[in-house]
């Protein structure tokens, strides 16, 4: 313990995530290297894909926006001692809330028809994050092991909906019924061009009240207060005449909310349509930006810019680049993983040493 | 593994002319920005019981730690037997015949004594011969020092001092000459701690060296030849034992002047606060714990439980406080039933008027990652704040204001609770449930690795509660603390109450033998004739160990 609070808060916060994401980037550039590829050329497509011009910059924001929701799904909970690792599964059921009441209010104008679907897919969202926490609380059974189940249960339960039910005569492709142009959530460049034709819409800014709430939530409520004293000593918890089983049932569910935000991002906002297996790994990414970003919104907000980047800025990549493939692009971002999650303490003993010498010097 | 100097067994008096068996000279070791031991000097002569005292935060444990080869110092030098060592590893330390008894016990549960005893040193792949040359060795050592143990018992079914006797075993096993004891009465019954220091007294007079660490001046006037003070990382002095007295001691280790009697007046009861009827309540493997419990206690007296810890204190603690349900029987704070619905129970406690300053405070009582104004309101977090926002300013000032009044330090809310010592911990918990204004203060363990200088604060703070017409319920395994605080003692053994004692009238042995499980009415008989067996029974080992020394 005493190594943890060792480091100044600064380096803990700030530089050691960057020199992860550096120590990343440099084992990737030699993989490039060993392509017969100039890593540096690499590294310049990459950051003008995600950020160099317009369409590029709204994808990489489109991309943000689903890992801010589900980073912060793990996150929040996390901060109750949960591990969650549904946030897949918990998306892609709130697909199915967004897309039965944009269907059932087709046509009406987005701006009643958007918080008809946020609420929709809240409510599926939570409900399959609450099932989870409801076992957890009540039987024990270990929220990292239901929710990972969760998730293929919600990825059988959604194929089924959506080849067998959803799917409208005639049509090949497993798809629901589109929404009407007007019911979709508006994207961006309806109101700055220079989004071109890229998917940011604008459950991008509910990402940025969505950073803000959670942080007020964890910080400055009694529930937050709750919430944290359970994650961190359950005993004292219980002690302090907390409902734990509560604090559990609703943290996951509110986790299940804002997981649900990547199905209004995608279904609601980007293919106005319900299509098999839309949420395409952001659930699972949001883990990685949930550990990177250490829990706090604001890392959250980074670490998904980085991953949205990275995502972007490497399609760009394996598109201007031959010698570089998509799997290629995979193993940058796996190493980003690596290096800031499961190796993220790795520089933390060097450093702790760096400093205290630093301080007794300084002292002396 | 047999002494040189069997048979000419080492007096106190003649102690302080052996040659020295440790010496640690100017050792320093920093942790980051904490100088935790400077520049000791310590001379521990062979065939002495030496004690090794101080508050906690003190160095002992750090000092012991280095000896035994878990750190290494920055400076200094350690000789042994005259002769320096760089001690790298708990491995060379007992090499050099150096071992140690841990205050946790380093045990193999469902393991036998025996295997126990050859872990880790077990020479040859087949285990057969080794079991048995430890067999061997094992009953000679328990005839030599009287350490009488079932070699094929289960570690798990044993009692606590058994299993400290299996440590002290394995040291010995080891063939250690010097032996580190860390706190080794903590977890004893009287009886088992007076059995521990005839074995300790046995292994000097046979020439082995005891370090002995502990808090309890008692002990250490009890059984050690000479005593070194240790305060704020520094060696305050060594003493004779026979020429200090424990006011003198607890001076040097505090740096002032410390009270070790509470002053109280006497008690003046008024009505019953607190009723507990008929309880039961089991542990998390449904095992009964407390077993038909009735009890009450009124405004203005402090009640005190005393026991051996494990015989229920905590589950009776934990249901009291609403934590835990009980199976059976009710609990009533002023005329008031605590309900059992769902899982706040402590909640619906506090809102009775019942306050808990539970027995383990980092485990139960403190979110130790919480800054110290979380930890403040926790358990009050409700009334902080209209609606769903915290009111942080309030629970702020309020933290300041009991950061004030019980002078916690540091004196800064925003420090993380880790951080702070103990004792101060402790005051952490004390000022948040106290300042409440509760009806009933149930209180467990309160000094539990609190500094002596602390001690006397929370004492005073009980004590001025009960004055206020708080009904007060103690629990502690410290017998010196239950009598000195409580107006009355009741003796938990085995999940029931088994006797009453006015603590004003009764004497050690009786409650010793209460705590012990032997009944109020049995006492008078069997007190006898347990004290005679146990006297016989040195007498046989006495009669060996002369054995084997004219043989």
């Amino acid at each position: 313990m005493s190594t943890r609070t060792a480091l100044p808060r600064w380096v803990d916060v700030v530089l050691l995530p960057l020199l992860n994401v550096v120590l990343a980037f440099l084992v990737g550039g030699l993989i490039v290297l060993a392509v017969g590829q100039n890593p540096l050329d690499a590294v310049g497509i990459m950051l003008f894909g995600a950020f160099g011009y317009g369409s590029g910059f709204g994808y990489t924001l489109y991309y943000t926006t689903d890992f801010v929701f589900a980073g912060l799904a793990v996150s929040l909970a996390y901060h109750a001692g949960l591990f969650n690792i549904g946030p897949e599964g918990q998306a892609y059921v709130a697909g199915l809330g967004v897309i039965l009441v944009g269907l059932a209010v087709n046509g009406l104008h987005w701006a009643l028809a958007f918080p008809l679907m946020m609420i929709a897919g809240a409510l599926f969202g939570a409900f399959w994050a609450f099932i989870p926490g409801y076992l957890q609380a009540k039987r024990g059974s270990h929220i990292v092991i239901t929710t990972i189940l969760f998730n293929f249960i919600a990825a059988s339960l959604m194929s089924f909906m959506i080849t067998r039910i959803l799917k409208p005569a005639g049509v090949n492709s497993d798809e629901s019924a589109p929404l009407d142009a007007i019911t979709r959530v508006p994207q961006l460049r309806l109101f700055f061009e220079i989004f071109k034709n890229s998917p940011v819409n604008i459950t991008f800014f509910l990402a940025l009240i969505a950073l803000v709430a959670v942080y007020w939530l964890i910080w400055h409520t009694k529930f937050g207060f709750k919430m944290r004293a359970l994650g961190n000593n359950p005993t004292a918890a219980s002690y302090a005449g907390i409902s734990n089983e509560k604090t559990i049932m609703i943290t996951m569910a509110m986790a299940g909310v804002l997981a649900a935000m990547v199905a209004v991002n995608n279904v609601g906002g980007v293919q106005g349509r319900l299509i098999l297996n839309f949420v395409n790994g952001a659930g699972f990414v949001g883990i990685a930006v949930a550990f990177m970003g250490r829990g706090h919104p604001v890392g959250v907000a980074l670490s998904a810019l980085l991953f949205g980047a990275l995502y972007q800025g490497g399609q760009e990549l394996a598109f201007s680049m031959p010698g570089i493939t998509r799997e290629m692009i995979v193993t940058i971002q796996a190493l980003v993983i690596l290096f800031t999650g499961a190796m993220g303490d790795m520089l933390r003993g060097p450093l702790v040493r760096l400093f205290s010498r630093s301080a007794v010097a300084g002292g002396a | 593994m047999q002494s040189l100097n069997q048979t000419s067994v080492q007096r106190p008096e003649k102690a302080a002319a052996s040659p020295l068996a440790i010496e640690l000279i100017g050792i320093n070791k920093h942790f980051g920005p904490v100088h935790a031991n400077r520049d000791i000097h310590l001379e521990v002569r062979r065939g002495t019981v030496h004690g090794i005292v101080g508050e906690n935060g003190a160095g002992k444990s750090t000092l012991m730690s280095i000896l035994y080869g878990f750190y290494k110092a920055d400076s200094g030098e350690i000789r042994v037997d005259g002769v320096p060592h760089a001690i790298t590893d708990s491995r060379h330390a007992l090499a050099l015949g150096i071992g140690m008894v841990h205050q946790h016990f380093m045990l193999v549960e469902n393991f036998s004594v025996l295997e126990n005893i050859v872990l880790g040193v077990e020479d040859s792949f087949l285990l057969g011969k080794t079991l048995n040359h430890a067999r061997a060795q094992l009953r000679r050592l328990a005839t030599d020092y009287g350490l009488e143990v079932d070699p094929d018992a289960v570690i798990e079914n044993l009692s606590v001092g058994q299993q400290q006797r299996v440590e002290i075993l394995k040291a010995l096993y080891r063939g250690a000459e010097t032996l580190i004891l860390d706190e080794p009465t903590g977890v004893l019954t009287p009886a088992e701690a007076d059995h521990l220091f005839r074995i300790l007294r046995t292994l000097r007079d046979e020439g082995k060296t005891i370090i002995l660490i502990t808090h309890k001046l008692r002990e250490i006037m009890a059984i050690t030849d000479e005593v070194s003070v240790m305060r704020q990382g520094a060696m305050v002095r060594t003493l004779q034992t026979a020429a200090t007295s424990p006011g003198e001691l607890a001076e040097l280790m505090v740096g002032r002047r410390v009270l070790l009697r509470v002053d109280k007046g006497p008690a003046h009861p008024g009505k019953v606060l607190l009723e507990v009827e008929n309880l039961v309540v089991t542990d998390d493997f449904n095992i009964p714990r407390v077993k038909n419990v009735s009890f009450s206690v009124r405004a203005g007296e402090i009640v005190g439980i005393a026991g051996v810890a494990g015989n229920g204190q905590s589950e009776l603690l934990e249901s009291i406080s609403g934590m835990r349900d009980q199976l059976s029987g009710e609990i009533r704070v002023d005329g008031k039933v605590l309900s059992l619905e769902g899982d706040d129970g402590a909640a619906r406690a506090r809102k009775a008027g019942l306050a808990h300053v539970p027995e383990d405070r980092l485990r139960m009582g403190l979110v130790s990652n919480f800054l110290e104004w979380e930890n403040s309101i926790l358990g009050y977090q409700d009334k902080y704040g209209r609606g769903l926002g915290l009111d942080i300013a309030a629970a702020k000032a309020e933290a300041k204001e009991r950061i004030a009044k019980f002078d916690i330090r540091p004196p800064n809310a925003e420090l993380k609770t880790a951080n702070f010592s103990g004792g101060n911990q402790q005051k952490i918990v004390l000022a948040r449930e106290m300042e409440r204004d509760p009806d009933v203060l149930v209180v467990g363990q309160p000094t539990r690795g609190v500094d002596i200088g602390a001690i006397e604060f929370i004492h005073n703070q009980i004590i001025k509660m009960r004055d206020a017409g708080k009904a007060i319920l103690l629990v502690s395994v410290e017998l010196d603390e239950i009598r000195s605080l409580s107006d009355r003692i009741l003796v938990l053994f085995d999940g029931q109450i088994v006797g009453e004692a006015d603590p004003a009238t009764a004497d050690e042995g009786q409650l010793g033998l209460l705590m012990a499980g032997v009944s109020n009415a049995d006492a008078a008989n069997t007190a006898g004739g347990a004290l005679l067996a146990e006297g016989q029974l040195e007498r046989a080992t006495m009669d060996d160990t002369t054995r084997d020394a004219v043989s």
